[in-house]
This record gives structure tokens, C-alpha cells and sequence, in this order.
């Protein structure tokens, strides 16, 4: 009997077992990878596509924006414009990969070795996963999600929760907490903390202060009540997680609403790890299914017709095209993360004197492997990149950076793969995976509760890119609703300078109780999304009503 | 470690439907707009296909705070330099060009004016039906007992063993072993393992042997009372009860009636046609059963069959009275008014021997009327003869004679002139509005 895991290409439940055991023994044994146990799932191609319009996951509330992208994705398939994914992969514990039925044997085996060692390996060691995630908890989070979800709408209508998770989904972007939050202090640490300022009170009272007439100054404890410095201290101001505030502290929304809030946030969240590490984890998923499957050959295990068929597809795969080819359409992640990781393995072996100039740590340290998982573990994307992009590979694709700033009415060339070069590209494209470059920065910066209650958010500008206007302008009207009163947005520019600013003014007198849902007969439907509030009015006709637009420098929008 | 295949393929699939059907409301009204359209554009005998919908793209969109394609400095790192040395410059394309393509992929939707996706039959029915409605959908009087359908109704003592409902059965029996102390297993085992105990001690003394003694003693009884005491009995069981209720008369016949004399252009005929198929369309969803009979007439009517009854021409003068008596004789014969809603439909040019439309009228008014649930008079005319026909003065025979009948709830006429016109006076014929008016 020959050696070969599989002989034709039809896959059967048995030669699927076989392989993965083969490819278990090569992943954790050979390359000492710690994936959660894994539970593969077959599906067909029209399960592919529902999957596809919940963002892969098993259980997923119900949303128009989902029937839009699965009609989409559709008459893409369809008509043939696009294949399906070969399988989806999700970071839960047990970890659940899809593979389509479609799929030959030897693919199942590339998709085997790719998601459910490659990926999940990297969602159960990296530390954004492990921090920001709870891949055990999700599932049944996403069944808590879409069951409330739709209890509310069984009681309060399709269109009021159509009408917040609209709102909620446009601030998506800015539902995550982009940086670990402060540990709330435990009770024990609270109380020390009270007892030393007490300690200290005592130590240095004297009775010679009380005399001072009071000036007047505001103490911290004024917070809530000052104007100058509205809710600064209950609000912790500046918040960058905008539908957090909202759900905290909006004053109109009920509390399902909160609960519908909280809801995207936290999905949010969850999905916000996948985001900054796209280039890692896929570079991760697919050195990993390429040395399985190299191994599996060298083994005997697969014939040499299913080893090019997996070449063929891998060389789709880390296709990536130059810059002035037609198909380019930006760095592909896959070819990049491939080729680091590749990158990594030589440096770790063989490496030059350069290599062992600018990549010390890990030169010649002889476990490539090691080194990996080490990166795997403790970087993102942007870190990654800074840390482990080699003048070797840079010189390998032909990396440059060009400059295009809006001042001038030329693009140049920063820099290219020289010697002089190395660290800026390095540092450009390292940048470019800074999720403080990728989203805009915005931040609530004020809530005006003892006057007009007008949120004010403030826009960091990242290198003077001004927001998409039309976009920015409707997000602006399901900010409006959520909070219930009007909104400005505030653009500040790298020298703090007033770029732009929008803003959304509630009128008249606002009533102090948010008005009951009762008089809410549905909305229109067919017109753009409703956006506001129906009972206040905003200063303003015409098609933007209520939208003013101050433009105090004019070379921005 | 652990790895479990799951094969998902036999589960259901359409997981995404109600968010289809969540989008499909929010679209609703571009996509009643696109529905009509196609009405009015499309081939003959193709209502039934798949229709594609285009929505413009603002309706549906979902916005986000994002960064502009557009000003701001940015650095692009790019694979594949040729010849570029640092300090190159390119110029930049003109604005208006695309944008170049260093810019980070256009994100979603922007540039895209329209959002086309493919509606289903059914979905493309109910848009298109939606607002209309059957008059008296079905007859108040139920058909004979051979459709009847078994509906759950409770439980019930006894049954046919498929229908046991085994909760409910263990329930009672539970209930009934707790009320009479059946003794538990565990504790027959305690008992057991104790004796096991006693039986193996040698030599026992006084005491053990009395205890043992004791054992055996109990044993014996609580043997003896689980014989007593069933597991399951008879008056456990519960057997799932379902009950026959008689369906309403759920069965239509719809009569296409329709002049082809001579004076009948193939335009009219497939206006008329046009007309027929919604009709047929419609009935289908509202009732599961739908016969269609298609009476054609010159001076004399006939029952033909569909093929017939559209292709074919004839030649000759028009007594539309002759296909009414027809209907008259053909329900008579095979559709018994207690069983059947029936619906006609008749098409015509509205000419007609003078001397028969006094006739027609009669008859209609006293034969057909009042066993039809709903008849409807479409008079198709040429786009020639619009002009003409369009005031209320130049009425053709049959118009006037009928016009007489319009105040019964169950009788409407309309005139067609061109295809666009099918869909609307379809429309009106049987808009809800106009049948609580």
C-alpha cells in the first residue's frame, strides 16, 4: 500500500480524517504550534453565501445591511464574476472552520492546514486576541445577541431597532476601545487609596487654610455642574469609543436601546484584533498551511499531481502585483505576510551580515520556528512591520514610498530599496497599518449638559485626510439621534488649527422626557434613512437641512 | 486533541432570509417602482421569470466616518520599482481621473450609482399583487368532507400508539410512582449492597443475623410493592388527539372569455392576453386549486384550449352572447356553484350585433352575475383607436349595455389601450381600496 493520504481527488470523511491527523502531527509536533481544538464544519456553496452575510459567524442577528451584502454576493457568484471562499474561519474556542463541499481533497487539506492550524494558532497566541477577545465566550454571546435582538423587535417593531442598530452600525468604527481600557481600580485597591489620601489629609492639616477667603476657583468635584467644564468628571473626557458614550450617557435613549448599543460595541470589539492584524494572520495562516503541505510531500503523504494543484493555488494566493500592473490594487497581505514570515525563517538559519545588523534579536538564532511564534504572539501589524521588515525583502519587492501631499501638485519618490532608504520605507509602510492612520480619530471631547446638551466630538486629523463628506454628514445625523440633541464635529489639524466643522443644531425647546416610542408610526420608507430625531427640528432647509458647514482654511474639502 | 467533522450541508439553507426579507421592506418602494416598469416592458408568457432590481445606492446606504479618497498628505509604500531613484517626481493625474491608484482601494459602495439584485418569483409576485385583493375569497360554504385537515387538539387517555406522547406519558407515571411510593432503583440497590455485606460476614452474631433477616424481609417487600406498582401504566398514557376540521372551498375556475372575429387585431388579442395571465397569476396565489376554461366566440363560442384559444384566427361576425350562454352551460355541467369560486374575465373590441347586446345583458345580469364572484370586462382597443374611444361619448355597443350593470359589487369594466395600460387598470380592478369603497 502506497503512503498517500488520499488518492483522488473526491474527499470522503475518512481520507479527511486521516489527513487532518497527518497534518496535526506535522503542526503541533514539528512545529510546536497550540491551536484550540478544532471542530471542521462541511457547508455548501449556498450556506457559504449566508455565512458571507454574517460576517462568517454561525449566529448572527438579523439586519437589512446583511440581506444587502448576501443579494450582492449572490449576483456576484452568480454570474460568475467571483469564486467563494475556499473556507471561513472563526475565532472561537473550539475553533470552527468552514470548508466548502466543492472543495477538492487536496484543498480541504490546504484549508485544513491553513485555517485550522494556521489562523488559529494566531487567534489563541496573539495578544490582541487574547486581551480584546473571548473566544470561548462568543457563540453563545452572538445567541444572546441575536435572541435579544429580536425579542425587541417582537415588542417594539422592526423599525425602531432597525433604527438604532442603523445608527450603531455607522459608528461601528468607533465602538472600540482602541487601546486597553484603565483597570478599574478593586475594592481593596479603592479603599487603600482612600485611606492614604485620608492619612495624607490628616498628616498635613492645618487649621491656617480654612481662613483663606474662597477663590472662587473650580474644585474637580464641580464636574457635572460647571458649564466651562461640562461632565468632565463622570464622563472621563475625551472618549475615543463614541457608542460607548452614547450607551453611558445619552440622555434619551431607553434602555434596550443601551442594550442595542452595547451589542455592536462589543461585536465590534471582538472583530477589532482581526483588523489590525490582517497581514500577520494571514501571513501566519499561510506559511503555516505552505510548510504543511511541503512536509506532507516530502513525506510521501501527498502524490506529486495534489502538489501542484496546491501550488497553483498558493500562487494565486501571494500573487502580488507591482504597482504599475493593472491588477494592483495595494499590498496584498497575504504576499506580504508570506513573505516576512518566509524572510523570518532565512534571517533565523542563514543570515548575512545585514540581516544580522538589523534584525539582531532573532540572526542566525538557528529555531525559525521559535522566532515566529514569538512575533506571532506578541505583535500587530504595524509593530510587526517596524520591527522585522528586512532591506533583504525590501529589496526582494521593490519597495518604495511615494509621497503624495496635497500641497503639491506632483507625487515623489521619499524613498526606495537603498541603503539610505531602508528605514523609511520600512517606518512608511509600517505606518500604514497604524490603526490610528487607518480610522479617524475621533474623540468626544464635551457635552454641553448644563446648557444647549450639544455633543461636541473632535476630529484629530491624521496628516491633514479630511473625513469622506457625505458620509461624515449622515453619521452626523445618527449621532444627532442617539444622543438626542444637536452635534458638532470639529476637525483640528497636526497644529491643532480648525480644519472644518459640522454641526447639527436641535431648535426650540427640547423636552425633557425623551417622547414615547407610541408616537412613532414607522417610518417612511423609501426616503433616505431618517435620520433625525421626530421631534426636534433643525435649523436649515432644503436637502441637507440642519447641516451647516463652517470651512475656516480653504484648501480642505 | 480533540477535532470533530460536522456535516452542515444537509442543514437548512436560506439562514439569511430574514435579513433578505428586512432589506426587501426597506427597498420596498424602488423595487414596487422596477416591478411595474417590467409590467409594462416585458415579453409575453415571461411574468414568470426572475426580475432584477436596480435601487439607487443612497436609499440603502450604510455610511461611516471614513477618511476621503481625496487631499490630506499621504505616503504610499508600492511593490515593483523600476527606474524610480529618490527625489523622482511624477505629476499626478488630473482630478477627476480616478483619484490614481495609489488611493486606498475605494472603499464600498462609493462610485456605485445603483444596487442591482435578482428578486425571486414569489417575492416579485407579492410586489407585484400587493395592495390588490380577491373579492369574497371564499365561498361561506364548505366544500364536502373530503378536505378536511387534522389539527392538534390536546391529549387524550387513549390512541394510536404513533401518537403516543411520551413527555406527557412519563409525567404521569412519574407523578403516580411518587404518589404510591414505588421504591426507587436506589434504594433497592442500597439495599442489595447492604445484604451483599451482612451475607459475606462469617460467622455473624446475633445482631448481624438479625439485621440481615431484616434486609431480606425488606427486600422481599419492596419487590413485591414494585410489582404492585407499575413503571408505566395504562393510566399513564397520553396520547397526542388531532381533530378534522373541514377546509373552506380553497378551489377557483377562471373563464377567459374572448371575441376573435375578425375585427380583433393580434395587438388586441395580446393586450387581452396580458390581462388574462395577471388574472391567472393572481388567482394561483390566492387558491390552491385554479382551473382555467378559455371560451373564444365568433357568432358562435367554443371551448378550446389555451393554445387555440390565443394563436388561431377566425373570421366572421360577433354574438358575444354566445360565449356568456356558454359559460352559463359549461358551469352547469362540470363546476357546481356550491364548490367552486368562479371568476370570469372577457375580452373584447366591444363590437357586436346591435340586436345582441339587449341579450347579453340580460344574460349577464341574470345568469352570470349572480354565481360569479367576480367578473371583469377589459375592452382592449389599438392605439389608433385610443383617441376615439377616450371620451365617454363614443362608447361601442357592448360598453354602453354593460355600463348599466357597473353599480354590482362583483362586476368592473375597463378599457385598455396600449401595454402599459394592462398593469394599472389591472390594478384598479381589484385594488383593495376600491372594494371597501
Amino acid at each position: 500500500m502506497s503512503g498517500l493520504l488520499f488518492e483522488s481527488g473526491e474527499w470522503s470523511f475518512d481520507s479527511l480524517k486521516r489527513t487532518y491527523d497527518a497534518i496535526e502531527e506535522i503542526a503541533v509536533g514539528e512545529m510546536g504550534l497550540d491551536p484550540y481544538p478544532n471542530q471542521i464544519e462541511l457547508i455548501s456553496a449556498e450556506q457559504m453565501l449566508d455565512a458571507y452575510s454574517s460576517i462568517g459567524m454561525p449566529i448572527f442577528y438579523h439586519h437589512w445591511s446583511f440581506g444587502k451584502r448576501f443579494a450582492r454576493d449572490e449576483a456576484i457568484y452568480r454570474k460568475g464574476y467571483g469564486g467563494l471562499a475556499y473556507e471561513i474561519v472563526i475565532n472561537s474556542n473550539p475553533c470552527i472552520s468552514y470548508i466548502m463541499e466543492e472543495n477538492t481533497m487536496t484543498m480541504q487539506a490546504l484549508v485544513m492546514a491553513h485555517a485550522a492550524f494556521g489562523h488559529n494558532h494566531f487567534f489563541k497566541n496573539n495578544y490582541l486576541f487574547k486581551e480584546q477577545t473571548d473566544a470561548s465566550g462568543i457563540l453563545d454571546y452572538l445567541g444572546f445577541a441575536k435572541g435579544y435582538i429580536s425579542r425587541c423587535e417582537e415588542r417594539y417593531g422592526i423599525g425602531p431597532v432597525e433604527r438604532i442598530l442603523d445608527a450603531a452600525h455607522a459608528l461601528m468604527d468607533q465602538g472600540v476601545n482602541r487601546y486597553g481600557r484603565r483597570a478599574r481600580p478593586s475594592l481593596a485597591e479603592e479603599m487603600a487609596r482612600s485611606a492614604a489620601r485620608e492619612a495624607h489629609a490628616q498628616g498635613s492639616f492645618n487649621d491656617l487654610w480654612r481662613t483663606l477667603p474662597a477663590s472662587g476657583r473650580r474644585t474637580p468635584e464641580a464636574g457635572l455642574d460647571d458649564p466651562d467644564a461640562p461632565g468632565r468628571g463622570a464622563m472621563q473626557l475625551p472618549e475615543e469609543n463614541l457608542l460607548y458614550f452614547l450607551e453611558k450617557f445619552s440622555p434619551r435613549l431607553r434602555s434596550w436601546e443601551r442594550e442595542l448599543l452595547r451589542i455592536v460595541r462589543n461585536i465590534a470589539q471582538y472583530f477589532f484584533p482581526q483588523r489590525q492584524t490582517k497581514v500577520m494572520n494571514e501571513g501566519c495562516a499561510t506559511y503555516v498551511h505552505y510548510k504543511i503541505m511541503t512536509r506532507l510531500h516530502e513525506l510521501g503523504k501527498i502524490s506529486d499531481g495534489s502538489m501542484l494543484e496546491f501550488l497553483a493555488s498558493h500562487t494565486a494566493v501571494v500573487c502580488q502585483p507591482e504597482f504599475d500592473d493593472r491588477r494592483y490594487s495595494g499590498l496584498n497581505p497575504y504576499a506580504l505576510g508570506f513573505e516576512m514570515m518566509c524572510d523570518i525563517e532565512r534571517v533565523a538559519l542563514n543570515p548575512t551580515a545585514e540581516d544580522r545588523e538589523y534584525l539582531p534579536e532573532i540572526a542566525g538564532c538557528g529555531d525559525p520556528m521559535g522566532a515566529l511564534r514569538t512575533a506571532w504572539a506578541n505583535y500587530r501589524d504595524d509593530s510587526f512591520i517596524a520591527q522585522f521588515l528586512s532591506p533583504h525583502l525590501m529589496r526582494r519587492m521593490k519597495l518604495f514610498k511615494l509621497e503624495n501631499h496635497a500641497a503639491h501638485d506632483h507625487y515623489r519618490v521619499a524613498a526606495i530599496h537603498d541603503g539610505s532608504g531602508y528605514t523609511e520605507v520600512r517606518r512608511a509602510l509600517a505606518a500604514q497599518y497604524d490603526p490610528g492612520a487607518r480610522d479617524p480619530n475621533i474623540e468626544v471631547t464635551g457635552a454641553n449638559l448644563a446648557g444647549d446638551r450639544k455633543l461636541e466630538l473632535t476630529h484629530h486629523l491624521h496628516n491633514d485626510v479630511p473625513l469622506a463628506e457625505p458620509d461624515a454628514r449622515a453619521v452626523l445625523g445618527y449621532i444627532a439621534d442617539l444622543w438626542g440633541f444637536g452635534v458638532e464635529l470639529r476637525g483640528l489639524g497636526r497644529d491643532d488649527q480648525l480644519r472644518y466643522s459640522f454641526e447639527l443644531r436641535a431648535e426650540g425647546t427640547v423636552p425633557a422626557e425623551p417622547p414615547a416610542m407610541a408616537a412613532f408610526s414607522g417610518w417612511p420608507q423609501g426616503d433616505a434613512p431618517i435620520l433625525y430625531h421626530p421631534t426636534l427640528s433643525f435649523s436649515g432647509v432644503g436637502p441637507r437641512s440642519g447641516l451647516e458647514t463652517r470651512e475656516p482654511s480653504s484648501d480642505l474639502v | 486533541m480533540g477535532m470533530t467533522v460536522i456535516d452542515r450541508r444537509l442543514n437548512p439553507s436560506g439562514k439569511s432570509l430574514p435579513n433578505r426579507q428586512r432589506f426587501i421592506r426597506l427597498a420596498k418602494s424602488a423595487i414596487k417602482d422596477a416591478v411595474v416598469r417590467s409590467i409594462r416592458e416585458r415579453a409575453l408568457g415571461d411574468v414568470d421569470s426572475k426580475e432584477v432590481v436596480n435601487i439607487p445606492m443612497k436609499r440603502i446606504a450604510e455610511p461611516r466616518l471614513r477618511h476621503s479618497g481625496q487631499g490630506g498628505d499621504r505616503d504610499q509604500v508600492m511593490p515593483g520599482n523600476k527606474e524610480f531613484l529618490r527625489g523622482d517626481t511624477l505629476p499626478k493625474p488630473k482630478s477627476g481621473e480616478g483619484g490614481g491608484r495609489g488611493s486606498e482601494g475605494a472603499p464600498d459602495g462609493e462610485g456605485e450609482d445603483e444596487f442591482s439584485f435578482t428578486l425571486t418569483t414569489n417575492e416579485y409576485l407579492d410586489v407585484l399583487f400587493e395592495e390588490l385583493e380577491l373579492p369574497d375569497l371564499a365561498k361561506a360554504k364548505l366544500k364536502d368532507a373530503k378536505t378536511v385537515r387534522f389539527h392538534r387538539a390536546g391529549h387524550t387517555p387513549s390512541g394510536n400508539p404513533t401518537n403516543l406522547n411520551l413527555i406527557r406519558t412519563m409525567r404521569h407515571s412519574l407523578a403516580r410512582r411518587i404518589c404510591l411510593g414505588r421504591p426507587r432503583p436506589e434504594a433497592l440497590a442500597a439495599l442489595e449492597a447492604e445484604i451483599a455485606v451482612l451475607a459475606a460476614m462469617e460467622p455473624r452474631d446475633a445482631e448481624d443475623q438479625a439485621r440481615l433477616d431484616q434486609c431480606l424481609e425488606d427486600r422481599r417487600q419492596l419487590h413485591a410493592r414494585a410489582r404492585r406498582i407499575a413503571y408505566i401504566d395504562p393510566v399513564d398514557l397520553r396520547y397526542n388527539r388531532f381533530e378534522a376540521r373541514p377546509q373552506p372551498t380553497a378551489q377557483a375556475v377562471m373563464f377567459c372569455l374572448m371575441d376573435v372575429s375578425g375585427s380583433m387585431t393580434e395587438d388586441m388579442k395580446d393586450l387581452a392576453k396580458r390581462f388574462f395571465l395577471l388574472l391567472h397569476l393572481f388567482l394561483n396565489r390566492q387558491y390552491e386549486k385554479v382551473d382555467i376554461v378559455f371560451i373564444r366566440h365568433t357568432t358562435e363560442a367554443r371551448e378550446v384550449d389555451e393554445e387555440t384559444f390565443f394563436r388561431s384566427r377566425e373570421t366572421g361576425g360577433t354574438v358575444v352572447s354566445s360565449a356568456l350562454a356558454e359559460m352559463r352551460r359549461i358551469v352547469e355541467a362540470r363546476y357546481p356553484v356550491e364548490d367552486w369560486n368562479i371568476y370570469a374575465a372577457q375580452a373584447s373590441d366591444g363590437d357586436n350585433y346591435s340586436s345582441d347586446s339587449a341579450r347579453c345583458k340580460a344574460l349577464l345580469t341574470e345568469q352570470i352575475l349572480p354565481i360569479c364572484q367576480y367578473f371583469a370586462y377589459v375592452e382592449v382597443h389599438d392605439q389608433r383607436q385610443a383617441e376615439i374611444f377616450l371620451s365617454q361619448q363614443n362608447v361601442s355597443d357592448l360598453w354602453k349595455d354593460y355600463a348599466g350593470c357597473t353599480p354590482r359589487a362583483n362586476f368592473a369594466m375597463k378599457r385598455v389601450f396600449s401595454k402599459a395600460d394592462v398593469f394599472p387598470v389591472f390594478h384598479q380592478l381589484f385594488s383593495k381600496t376600491r372594494l371597501a369603497a
